[in-house]
């Protein structure tokens, strides 16, 4: 189940071509033209406010463009079957946004239940995404407000996974964690992709984050792409905007690339 | 003690104007329930008519009852019996809390799960019955609790225009002023009543998500 099926899709994963987006009269995205490559971690960066979860979340259709199309696959995802495309595509928020009345086993089994799926494989593919992101199978039956932030955002993930969607959207997942914890749902994170090879679009506000996770960050301010580029090219660059970050996370921040890769 | 030896001598009266009254409050609420839980789902869904609907529900709440009773007597349909009137009656003051609480209880929802739901692929129906009403179920129970408590005190006015249970006692004491007459009515309607909040309540903490 796990081992990745190459898909005969050529072409980017996701696309926006020229969207924009308005809320209330306020321009909350310009014009944003940007290509997330297959199996790449693309990572918004930007403060509050600057459009990433926006960004993020045009790519499910929660927000529909106001100009532009996105392309999920090569076909705007506005003129395909809405429930399809997002079950087709894996969403992860802060705190895992789990539902509080589901055990973690009814939690992450609801897509794979709602696609059909009979209690046997939906069981046996259970027990195989908790022990992924490293989760025992006995806290299937426990439902999140008995569980850690780490182990409910690992839930999460995993939910995100259940029906191997090739494309997986993740909005500050570990933003709400401690340091430590922080730190070793990043190193898995990391593992985890080396195995699976998932489209990933990764909202945070934080550089460090960006730069250990990302294949390519996509800065944003006030609405605006400023510019996506790999984590080392990032460093070295001379945009005012990208300066402004990294001066703002200091010194240590260098060190963070790819920490963790091999 | 009375009163206790005026309920007994004549209990298959008391029995025959309890059960009455069971069937009034009991009818009305459901009635109240298949109307008030579907349109606060509604309101929840479409803000625009959030307003007018809970503004309309609220008014006729401050409707006295007896004026309301009356206010219905004219309907051709409802007029000609008076049970029936008497249920519409009481459905119509049922409505208020259980809008009231399956809208509050449907918008209390994390907005974070809502999300999640819908970023999952959840089609709108799904979202609702799996998510929304069984996460709502606590508050929507705690509005029908308060609509079947204030049902069971409006029911013995029904007895003014002829629809039975209760009332019929409590009227018929203030008529004779008779203390034990209108105790034979007023208590049992407090049973009820007392008796209808703990079920329900227990309902309630036992659906409550954990």
């Amino acid at each position: 189940m796990l081992a990745h099926m190459e898909s005969d899709r050529t072409g980017p994963a996701i696309e926006f071509r020229d969207v924009s987006y308005q809320a209330n009269g306020a321009n909350i995205l310009f014009d944003l033209n940007l290509m997330v490559a297959r199996g790449e971690t693309l990572v918004l960066l930007g403060r509050s406010g600057s459009g990433k979860t926006t960004t993020l979340k045009l790519v499910n259709r929660l927000i529909v463009p106001t100009s532009g199309d996105v392309m999920v696959n090569g076909a705007s995802n506005g003129q395909v079957d809405l429930i399809r495309l997002r079950r087709e595509i894996g969403y992860v928020i802060q705190e895992g946004g789990l539902f509080p009345h589901f055990t973690v086993d009814r939690n992450i089994g609801l897509v794979p239940k709602i696609q059909g799926w009979d209690e046997d494989r939906i069981h046996l593919r259970v027990q195989e995404l908790l022990k992924l992101v490293g989760l025992e199978g006995a806290i299937g039956i426990r439902y999140p407000h008995q569980l850690s932030g780490g182990q409910r955002q690992r839930v999460g993930v995993a939910r995100a996974l259940a029906a191997d969607p090739e494309i997986l959207l993740m909005d500050e997942p570990f933003g709400a964690l401690d340091p430590l914890t922080r730190d070793d749902l990043q190193r898995e994170f990391l593992a985890l992709q080396q195995r699976l090879h998932k489209t990933v679009v990764f909202v945070t506000h934080d550089l460090r984050e960006a730069l250990r996770l990302a294949s390519r960050i996509a800065l944003m301010e006030a609405g605006k792409l400023v510019t996506a580029l790999t984590p080392e090219e990032f460093l070295k660059s001379g945009d005012p905007w990208v300066l402004k970050y990294v001066r703002a996370f200091g010194e240590g921040a260098a060190s963070m690339v790819n920490r963790g890769r091999s | 003690m009375n009163v206790i030896r005026f309920m007994l001598q004549n209990h298959t009266q008391v029995l025959e104007l309890t059960l009455e009254h069971l069937w009034l409050v009991g009818v009305s609420t459901a009635l109240a329930i298949a109307i008030g839980v579907p349109t606060g789902i509604l309101i929840a869904h479409r803000p625009r008519f959030n307003k007018p609907v809970l503004a309309g529900a609220n008014i006729i709440q401050t409707i006295p009852s007896l004026a309301l009773f009356g206010f219905l007597l004219p309907v051709p349909w409802l007029g000609s019996q008076s049970d029936r009137l008497a249920i519409v009656a009481l459905t119509l003051y049922a409505l208020l809390p259980i809008i009231r609480n399956t809208f509050t209880g449907i918008r209390g929802v994390d907005p974070a799960v809502v999300e999640a739901a819908r970023g999952m692929g959840l089609t709108e129906s799904q979202l609702l019955f799996q998510v929304e009403l069984p996460l709502a179920t606590s508050v929507i129970l705690s509005g029908v609790r308060v609509a079947i408590v204030i049902s069971v005190g409006l029911a013995t006015i029904a007895a003014a225009i002829g629809a039975g249970g209760l009332g019929e006692f409590i009227f018929r004491g203030l008529a004779m002023v008779d203390d034990r007459v209108i105790l034979a009515g007023a208590i049992p309607a407090a049973i009820l009543a007392l008796a209808a909040d703990f079920l329900v309540g227990l309902l309630e903490r036992r659906l409550r998500t954990p």
